[in-house]
């Protein structure tokens, strides 16, 4: 399968299979438009160019493919078997079933998952999770901790313990932890900041972009907006964390579908690694992003990846590919990893596929301290890769985004099987503008 | 080549014979937790 596109005024072939990217002059370009399903034996006419250079550019196509670079076979049939008893190696950490803003867009019902429960993870519970992953990581070495709510900064106590307990063990038990912290902000100060840069391999602090645009979604229970007061926190936070790896991580609606500007904004606010992404918000909600916004969203995207041509002072995490030194293709086939390597651990230490999923009685895996886990769900979360979902199988974009995300399909589709369009193409687009990013800057 | 530039060589044919180790950061907890890249991820093994 080959894929190609326009973008930032340069023509790309993708060759799917083997992952080869070809930018194209507008002649091997319009040869390779008219024969999609394979070159052929002699070449085309193509007004404005000469017979020779038609027989040139061909000759250079199927150089190409002679070098298995463009019509690639897929040939992965030996890394397609589906692991059985997948190791846990991932966990998403609900510290807190609470949150101190209370966010129109929350998918987390504002902090309680839609439990009427708010409550916070207590130690005890902690380290029965973090005895959970140990003992289910097989081989792993490396274990990743992400603190999540709510806000875990009101479970901060919580935090520490979690991390002491891990760093007591992890020697005795051969393992390598990795914590991130996932945060609004709200609650850091001198010593949490100190904590986190020291402790979290890499830390998400959410900020929606612009003033207007966060305080409209992201207030208080009293309704304050809270971008002034997190704004300087991180600042602080990112002035003193080094080289250590972080993402001021903000979403859009169809409220601003200009996110350009927020991207920018907080790029000009200091921040270097910015992530910026659409609401994972239901069909009707007012908000969520629809069919009819995606020429306008595309747009902005290109808009933004304009932007990006002219300044090296921030990235995006969606336009950042690295396609020679990426992950392997086995990894590109099956995701995530959610319900298999990959659990969410809520407070009561029940055991979900992921946070997206908590929740949802019918998606409970499991307890950490009963110890059940069930591992025929965890092989069928196992089996769910970019072969086993139809739409994937058959599209240009499936060993960069890996099959997409279950619960989106889920939510918008009931069927976890079948991935969320709007999604879809909203990541293809991404995925184009990445690429050509990568093109012009090289 | 005059009407090609190769940008990327056939990288994922070659990460197949020596992939799969499993160690590399999970997808959704680098910054999305709402949506899927998985091609930004780094190799854990290149990294080392």
């Amino acid at each position: 399968m080959v894929h190609i596109f326009k973008c930032l005024d340069m023509n790309f072939a993708v060759d799917v299979n083997s992952g080869a990217v070809h930018v194209l002059d507008d002649l091997a370009y319009a040869i390779l438009e008219m024969n999609m399903d394979g070159l052929p034996e002699k070449a085309p006419e193509i007004e404005g160019y000469a017979a020779q250079q038609c027989a040139e550019a061909l000759e250079e196509l199927r150089e190409l493919e002679n070098q298995g670079m463009l019509f690639t076979d897929d040939g992965y049939d030996a890394a397609r078997a589906i692991p059985v008893g997948a190791p846990v190696k991932a966990l998403c950490l609900h510290v807190s079933h609470d949150c101190n803003l209370r966010c129109g867009y929350c998918f987390a019902a504002t902090g309680d998952f839609g439990t009427g429960r708010r409550m916070n993870m207590d130690i005890e519970t902690a380290k029965k999770a973090i005895d959970f992953v140990i003992e289910r990581s097989g081989v792993r070495r490396n274990i990743e901790i992400d603190f999540f709510g709510g806000e875990p900064l009101l479970a901060f106590d919580t935090v520490k313990a979690a991390v002491d307990y891990a760093r007591s063990i992890e020697k005795e038990k051969g393992k390598n932890f990795r914590f991130t912290i996932t945060t609004n902000g709200l609650l850091l100060d001198d010593d949490k900041i100190e904590y986190i840069n020291r402790e979290m391999d890499n830390c998400v602090l959410s900020l929606d972009g612009r003033r207007e645009v966060n305080d409209n979604w992201r207030f208080t229970t009293s309704g304050k907006g809270s971008y002034d007061v997190i704004v300087p926190k991180y600042k602080k936070l990112v002035d003193e964390r080094g080289d250590k790896s972080y993402y001021v991580r903000g979403t859009f609606t169809r409220d601003n579908l200009d996110f350009a500007n927020d991207v920018v904004h907080i790029a000009q606010e200091g921040f270097y690694a910015v992530s910026v992404e659409p609401v994972s918000a239901p069909d009707g909600c007012g908000y969520e992003i629809r069919e009819e916004d995606l020429p306008r969203v595309y747009d902005e995207y290109d808009r933004l990846a304009r932007i990006m041509l002219e300044r090296d002072d921030f990235s995006f995490f969606h336009f950042t590919v690295d396609l020679a030194q990426g992950p392997c293709v086995i990894k590109r086939m099956r995701g995530c990893g959610a319900g298999c390597e990959y659990v969410a651990v809520t407070p009561e230490g029940d055991i979900y596929p992921c946070h997206q999923f908590v929740g949802r009685e019918e998606y409970r895996m499991g307890n950490v301290f009963t110890g059940e886990f069930d591992k025929d769900a965890s092989n069928d979360y196992a089996a769910l890769n970019i072969y086993s979902r139809e739409e994937c199988r058959k599209c240009w974009a499936r060993f960069y985004c890996s099959g997409g995300c279950s619960a989106a399909n889920v939510n918008m589709n009931g069927d976890i099987t079948k991935p969320w369009e709007i999604g879809c193409k909203l990541e293809k687009k991404r995925l184009e503008c990445a690429i050509a990013l990568q093109a012009a800057k090289s | 080549m005059k009407h090609v530039k190769v940008l990327n060589g056939a990288t994922l044919k070659e990460s197949a014979a020596k992939g799969g180790c499993g160690e590399c950061q999970t997808s959704c907890q680098s910054a999305c937790k709402t949506s899927c890249t998985v091609a930004n991820q780094k190799c854990e093994s290149k990294s080392k």
